[in-house]
């Protein structure tokens, strides 16, 4: 990719959420660049996926939760009124921290995202080609047609990272998605993110400092408050953040000293 | 400190006891109706083939030439039963995906009891409701509509399930999980694509136990068809026709006047029998059903 796109892919601006009068969020800045792997770090309950769930909408789905501030996808405010939040999704995709395939088969769990979203073309060509780029292809092919809750976790979170690339979003979520797997399934779960990332824009949550060393381009480190509200605390490329952070409570939580 | 003890395991001994005889005793009962439906049966099947109570097409037992066909009975019955599926399947699976994936928890916590109320209604009120209302309501439609019809019992039968289906279906729906719908959602769909092509096909064993159970209900059901569907057993697919279900002729003969003994009192019991068998094949296959098609979930 030779082509320098400065714009973010997604950018949160003076962004605040609360759990009914819960402020569970205050005042986040960030912007995430294209193409690139984004972590995000913190102790439990400072945001992270309070924050992630806001880059596609997906805390609509929680009666209680209420936004403030804005999100804006290629210069678009998502939570302008006049948006759909499932347009938004449809672009912005998201992988779970429990694989959560739907019970049906693994062909046909590729397959439902694609179809709702009007995909035309040759839906066995996709299904291939999306579980090859989820590092699944091989493992898989000769039972396409069997239930996809026979697989094992580390399959069924590939075969979860794969539906969501059949969508062809522009931006992959993912919240910890290797928590539930062991440390093979990670690191592969961790090299097909290298690869993906050359055509999507991946945001992570982890609470691996190894891993977001290991594979992430931008880490974001979020603490919590007296008030357990979370902010942002620290952002910028990774190598720096973790050789030189500039605050001293970045430096407790990434050396281990938190708490 | 001792002697409480005892004294009160005393009591736990009695109280077990007591219990277990209770327990005995519904078992014992049971056990008795089945005998006396088996006895009945056999003296009926003594004199008549159960062949041609199986494959005759016409049920004359009252009359002095007698037939002992007992398939327009079923085909009545069944003609009743699938009518209030069409009625309460549709309804009541849109009403479950409306109380689960669509209401408010404020909106739910309201409708949910009300629905149980509804299904506490006495099937006799349904009865007249069925003749009273929703045939001459028929008839004015359809004017060659009897007065006795099944189309006015299936509809008032459907109405009086649709409360069991969409409870049931409902608790299918609920207990989808979340993770499930938050994976559809993420992936773009609507709120539509995602109650009818995920939560759905992943509640699908609760669903369908919950429509073979209301279709045992409705074969079951009594007091609606004995009031509203007439008593003519015939073999016609026109609902609009007065016919006979095996229950409705079981009222018809307990409460007529045809005398113990007689080989006509004795068909209630083949009768009854057969609507026996029928309604154990129904529960067995809900049984199956939902344990193979349950889904696990970890
Ligand atoms: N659905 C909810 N309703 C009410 N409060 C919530 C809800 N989800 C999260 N919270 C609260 O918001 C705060 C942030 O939660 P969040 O899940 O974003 O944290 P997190 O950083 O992802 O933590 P973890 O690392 O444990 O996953 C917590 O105090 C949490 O209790
Ligand atoms: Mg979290």
């Amino acid at each position: 990719m030779t082509v320098v796109n400065s714009t973010p892919a997604i950018e949160s601006r003076q962004l605040n959420i609360y759990y009914g009068k819960f402020h569970a969020v205050r005042d986040v800045n960030l912007s995430i660049e294209r193409n690139k792997i984004t972590a995000m770090i913190g102790p439990s309950g400072c945001g992270k996926s309070t924050v992630l769930r806001c880059f596609n909408r997906m805390n609509d789905l929680i009666p209680i939760a209420r936004t403030e501030g804005e999100v804006l996808f290629n210069g678009q405010n998502i939570y302008a009124d006049t948006v759909d939040p499932v347009q938004v999704r449809r672009h912005v995709g998201m992988v779970f921290q429990k694989p959560n395939p739907f019970p049906k088969s693994i062909y046909e769990n590729i397959a439902w995202g694609a179809k709702i979203n009007g995909f035309v073309g040759n839906m066995d060509e996709l299904v291939e080609e999306s579980l090859r780029d989820a590092a699944l292809w091989d493992e898989v092919k000769d039972k396409l047609h069997q239930s996809a809750l026979g697989l094992s976790g580390g399959q069924q979170q590939r075969l979860c990272i794969a539906r969501t690339i059949a969508v062809k979003p522009d931006i992959i979520l993912m919240d910890e998605p290797c928590s539930a797997l062991d440390p093979i399934a990670t690191l592969k779960i961790e090299d097909l993110m290298r690869e993906l990332v050359e055509n999507y824009t991946i945001i992570i949550v982890t609470h691996n400092m190894q891993q977001a060393a290991r594979v992430s381009d931008y880490t974001a480190f979020f603490m919590v408050d007296d008030s357990r509200t979370g902010h942002l605390m620290e952002f910028g490329p990774t190598k720096e953040l973790f050789t030189k952070p500039k605050h001293k409570q970045t430096e407790d939580y990434i050396t281990g000293r938190f708490g | 400190m001792n002697l409480t003890q005892k004294s009160r395991r005393l009591d736990e001994v009695a109280i077990s006891v007591f219990l277990f005889a209770a327990a005995t005793l519904s078992i014992l009962t049971t056990f008795g109706i089945v005998g006396v439906l088996i006895q009945e049966t056999w003296l009926f099947f003594q004199q008549v083939s159960i062949v041609e109570f199986l494959t005759g097409t016409r049920w004359t037992p009252l009359f002095v030439s007698k037939q002992f066909g007992v398939l327009p009975l079923v085909l009545g019955t069944f003609l009743v039963a699938i009518g209030a599926m069409l009625v309460s399947v549709p309804l009541g699976l849109m009403a479950a995906i409306y109380l689960a994936e669509y209401a408010s928890d404020r909106v739910r916590a309201i409708l949910k009891p009300v629905l149980e109320v509804l299904a506490g209604i006495p099937t006799v009120v349904y009865g007249y409701f069925a003749l009273t209302f929703v045939t001459p309501l028929l008839k004015s439609v359809f004017p060659e509509t009897q007065t006795f019809n099944a189309a006015s019992a299936s509809i008032v039968m459907g109405v009086m399930l649709l409360p069991m289906v969409a409870s049931i279906s409902e608790d299918a729906l609920a207990a989808v999980p979340r993770s499930l719908r938050e994976a559809a959602y993420g992936l773009g769909g609507t709120k539509l694509e995602v109650s009818t092509q995920v939560v759905v096909p992943a509640a699908l064993s609760g669903i369908v136990a919950a429509f073979v159970l209301a279709l045992s209900r409705a074969v079951g059901e009594t007091m609606i068809v004995a009031i509203a569907a007439g008593q003519q057993p015939k073999i016609t697919f026109n609902p609009l026709q007065s016919i006979e279900t095996m229950t409705a002729y079981i009222v018809q003969i307990s409460l007529g006047d045809t005398p113990h003994g007689t080989i006509a009192y004795q068909t209630i019991f083949a009768v009854g029998s057969l609507l026996f068998v029928l309604t154990l094949i129904m529960n067995l296959i809900s049984y199956y059903v939902t344990r193979r098609f349950r889904e696990v979930y970890e």
